[in-house]
């Protein structure tokens, strides 16, 4: 019963975020954002490769951090400590993107590099703390199981720990990937490229038209990823874990 | 088999010092069930889990088959070891063949092996391998898990099994289900199996012989029957509980009973024909209860084709127990 009101309740909410997103398109057809876009086809193509780059970049380098980073700190010698990663994760979160920004620009100058570290630091907690909480909240009696049954600690890890743990991390993946669409906007200002461009300059210029054919191509992008990363999950994870979904 | 020499598990909790298991000492033979009874907090799980080295031990050393385990390596001695939990832990990210799998797998076996031996174990525990190779663990009722539980644990054909109550999350009458299928599992493979439980029934059912424990310490070591006529000392005696004759009852059958009565098969009166009948192989639990309920205080023995052997009455049970029928009617008339 409360399943289904759930699952209502989680359908009417995307019906909801649908129509909002077809009414932005409305918006930006009036305001002439896709006749910018059709004018100006080759400027969209290479902003909106720098800004897949950005993100592709500092996603891939953050999980290839993160996720060893959670692994390591719970393994039974450090698993005292994780609460320090978690609530350090958690506080972090709260740091405005663009506050990150400015402190990395003040380090390492402007352009396409302190871009893509700013959005690497910003995207590594949500993995990180997804990896901990997921790799923690793993049933004990399976560890028990495993470890009673002769698995060693590597295998324990690899064929019980990581794959039971694997819907929270990339969760918190798919998370970041898609924050960080959004984020990378920013990299305009600090000379990192990117669909920013468009944004700003239509901000500046007073042109919802142009403001606009930066921001839709942006939406596009994170709706696409979240979607294909939504495909790659129910790939990638068990399908004894995947009940909840077939259940209904 | 299983050989615990002044066994002993000390955990330091600030500057006092806390006996888990204090001092214990005990032989397992081969093939036998040997059931750790005791209230919770008893030590008899630490126990169990010392012997794959789950938990270290302190002082003392455990022997499997002459061997100290403290010498073996533990990866290899708990691959030798079957083990069976209460949470079942069966991993949801694996199919049940997997699941049941794993070990071999761990070991190196070869697939065509490994195949047949998930065959073997699934007709063993009385499920169909192919209905449920590539099923899920959460598609299973919670005795099923179960079953497939000792199943995995047997997979390697280990010849000792840990079980830490097994069946403590299950419903009485799946429960019992379950128990009555290990026994007839056991009579097969002849596993040396310690099992905690801290129910004295289940103990009395399965147990070769009863270990009962009490805040680390073992209080007495023996057969049920031992442990419920001759409890050693008051708290024994309250933990195998006031009905422990009635208890006793249920280790022996009819069968047991009439080999020592003397011509029981002439035994009859006219009178006698009535519809109050037990079968040669019921216990003498259930069988004193007819007794009981039948009006003329006696009952008829029928034999597996419900033939009419003889009749048995009240005053046959003082044979098995402490119930002396005939020398409490003088006392009854005087007063």
């Amino acid at each position: 019963m409360i399943l289904v009101r759930g699952k209502k309740l989680e359908l009417s909410f995307r019906i909801a975020i649908t129509l909002l997103i077809i009414c932005l398109f409305i918006w930006a057809y009036f305001e002439g954002a896709f006749q910018f876009i059709k004018d100006n086809p080759g400027d969209l193509i290479i902003l909106l490769q720098q800004h897949v780059k950005i993100v592709g970049l500092s996603a891939m380098l953050a999980v290839a951090f993160a996720v060893p980073v959670g692994i390591f700190i719970t393994r039974p010698r450090f698993k005292k400590y994780d609460w320090i990663v978690i609530n350090f994760a958690n506080i972090g979160q709260t740091i405005p993107t663009l506050a990150v920004l400015a402190l990395i620009m003040s380090y390492l100058g402007i352009g396409y590099t302190t871009a893509v570290f700013s959005l690497w630091l910003y995207s590594l907690l949500p993995i990180l703390r997804n990896t901990v909480v997921g790799i923690k909240s793993v049933n004990p009696s399976i560890i028990d199981a495993g470890k009673g049954m002769g698995m060693t600690s590597w295998q324990i890890l690899w064929k019980l720990e990581l794959p039971n743990a694997l819907y929270a991390i990339l969760a918190g993946i798919r998370t970041s990937i898609v924050i960080n669409v959004g984020s990378a906007a920013l990299a305009f200002l600090i000379g990192g490229g990117g669909l920013g461009d468009l944004i700003f300059t239509g901000i500046s210029l007073y042109d919802t038209g142009i403001m606009l054919s930066g921001a839709v191509p942006v939406t596009l992008l994170a709706i696409t990823l979240d979607f294909l990363l939504g495909k790659l999950e129910k790939i990638i994870i068990p399908k004894g874990l995947q009940r909840n979904e077939e259940a209904v | 088999m299983i050989e615990f020499k002044n066994v002993s598990k000390i955990y330091e909790s600030g500057n006092k010092q806390v006996k888990a298991v204090d001092n214990v000492s005990l032989h397992i033979e081969k093939g036998q069930i040997c059931v750790f009874l005791g209230p919770s907090g008893c030590g008899k799980t630490t126990l169990l889990r010392m012997v794959n080295r789950l938990i270290p031990i302190s002082n003392g050393s455990i022997f499997i088959d002459g061997k100290d385990i403290s010498k073996l390596n533990p990866i290899e001695l708990r691959r030798s070891i079957g083990y069976v939990i209460q949470q079942v832990g069966l991993f949801p990210n694996m199919t049940i063949e997997e699941n049941i799998s794993v070990v071999p797998n761990l070991l190196g076996w070869d697939r065509a092996k490994i195949k047949k031996r998930y065959n073997e174990l699934m007709e063993m525990v009385g499920l169909d391998p192919e209905e449920y190779r590539k099923r899920f663990p959460w598609e299973l009722s919670g005795g099923q898990q179960q079953r497939i539980g000792v199943a995995r644990a047997l997979a390697a054909d280990p010849p000792v099994m840990l079980m830490d109550e097994p069946f403590g999350a299950l419903d009485p009458l799946i429960r019992e289900r379950l128990q009555n299928e290990f026994l007839r599992i056991q009579e097969n493979v002849k596993k040396t199996i310690l099992f905690v439980s801290h129910d004295i029934d289940e103990a009395i059912r399965l147990a070769d012989k009863i270990a009962i424990f009490k805040s680390g310490q073992l209080m007495q070591h023996g057969t049920p029957d031992e442990i419920l006529s001759n409890p050693k000392n008051d708290f024994v005696r309250d933990f195998v509980g006031s009905d422990r004759e009635l208890k006793r009852l249920t280790l022996f059958t009819v069968k047991d009973l009439i080999s020592k009565i003397d011509h029981f098969q002439k035994r009859t009166t006219r009178n006698d024909y009535h519809d109050f009948v037990v079968k040669v192989n019921t216990d003498l639990r259930t069988t004193l209860s007819v007794v009981l309920s039948s009006p003329t205080g006696n009952a008829w023995v029928v034999d597996e084709k419900d033939r009419r052997i003889g009749l048995l009455s009240l005053d046959d049970f003082e044979i098995v127990t402490d119930i002396h029928t005939k020398k409490l009617k003088p006392i009854v008339n005087q007063g």
